[in-house]
């Protein structure tokens, strides 16, 4: 493979500036060859929060409180406009828990 | 602000609004709050200008700042996002982040307000997250778009219940990135005038209040570092939360 300093074989001007350089790198033997798509599911994988224990714990109790906000907040609305007070706010409080552990599982779930 | 000939620690008097710019900015109701969205977005422009202007190869350091910030969060957009769709939201997620960004950081400066400590300005930041997420999916999908709350490979029978699950799920997006940004810029302050005022109540005692005086005063220096770093994290957090539901939208499942 002929040494060439960038200009015409590079892979296309849409990759940032730290890609080019990796990739350069890495043909150039300087670097091991990137891990392939480790950075897109580890961005996914805990919406970029780290691995600090208090991220985590302030994460899941944001996470269960807001679903259960949202969900009292309908059953209220709803039992407002029908007339029905304490039944759809009963009923969506439990929906309410289910989601945020739903959250939860999109956030920490192993990914397959 | 607090503790002024009182032996009470006003840690939310902080948060209070008055009209900024004297007797027009009190007839428009023009904030302090208001002045300081108006400076961070000025401190951004002059950030990118300024930073921009020299057009040096090697870059110096207002230049690199520039640069680093447009590489960062280019990078994110096309990672979570995905290549082509990435670039289309990138102007929005950068204006967001730094926007976000330079709020918390100003707010570290003593006399600076933090407009982003109240909840009313990040949930309307996070509602039109929410909002256009949910007009990018519309467009992108059509009414395709709903079957994005109906998980896949689910017992018909459990479908209706998992609709509503999601439904709330979808929802809680817009507290959760609200309520995250608001909390913590707000209890970073709340510990920052709590610490503050231990100073200046604790050196009031004498000669046996100066030892723990000094004490609060270095735990308030350790805070402002770690409100530097409370500050930058949540406006990449911000973003980040942004770029993942905008992929969600984009994709599907």
């Amino acid at each position: 493979m002929s040494q060439e300093t960038g200009g015409p074989d590079t892979p296309s001007p849409n990759l940032s500036f730290e890609d080019r350089l990796k990739a350069a790198r890495s043909k150039q033997g300087l670097d091991a060859p990137p891990k392939p798509s480790l950075g897109d599911t580890d961005s996914l994988n805990q919406g970029g929060l780290g691995g600090s224990p208090w991220g985590i714990g302030a994460r899941v109790g944001v996470e269960l409180v807001s679903a259960l906000v949202v969900a009292v907040a309908i059953g209220y609305g709803l039992d407002r406009l029908f007339h029905t007070t304490p039944i759809l706010t009963a009923v969506f409080v439990p929906l309410g828990g289910a989601a945020g552990v739903a959250n939860l599982w999109r956030l920490f779930a192993p990914k397959s | 602000m607090a503790a002024e000939g009182s032996n009470s620690i006003d840690a939310l008097g902080q948060f209070q609004l008055h009209s900024a710019l004297g007797p027009i900015g009190a007839s428009v109701n023009f904030t302090q709050s208001n002045l300081m969205m108006v400076i961070a977005g000025l401190g951004v422009l002059a950030l990118l200008w300024l930073g921009m202007k020299p057009r040096a190869m090697v870059p110096g350091r207002l230049q690199a700042a520039a640069e680093m910030g447009y590489e960062t969060i280019m990078s994110m957009c096309t990672e979570t996002i995905g290549g082509h769709e990435g670039r289309k939201f990138f102007p929005f997620v950068f204006t967001l982040f730094f926007f976000i960004l330079f709020g918390n950081l100003l707010g570290v400066f003593p006399l600076f307000f933090t407009f982003t400590s109240h909840i009313m300005v990040t949930l309307a930041l996070s509602l039109l997250v929410f909002v256009l997420v949910t007009v990018v999916g519309l467009k992108e999908h059509g009414l395709h778009w709903f079957s994005y709350f109906v998980p896949q490979g689910i017992p018909k029978a459990l479908a209706p219940l998992m609709v509503a699950i999601e439904f709330i799920s979808y929802l809680s997006r817009i507290i959760s990135l609200s309520v995250r940004l608001f909390a913590n810029m707000m209890a970073g302050h709340v510990m920052l005038e709590v610490f503050g005022s231990f100073i200046v109540m604790l050196g009031g005692l004498g000669l046996l209040g100066y030892f723990p005086a000094a004490l609060s005063l270095g735990v308030n220096t350790l805070l402002i570092g770690f409100e530097l770093l409370v500050a930058t994290l949540q406006a990449y957090v911000f973003a980040i939360l942004t770029c993942i539901y905008l992929h969600d939208a984009v994709h599907l499942h």
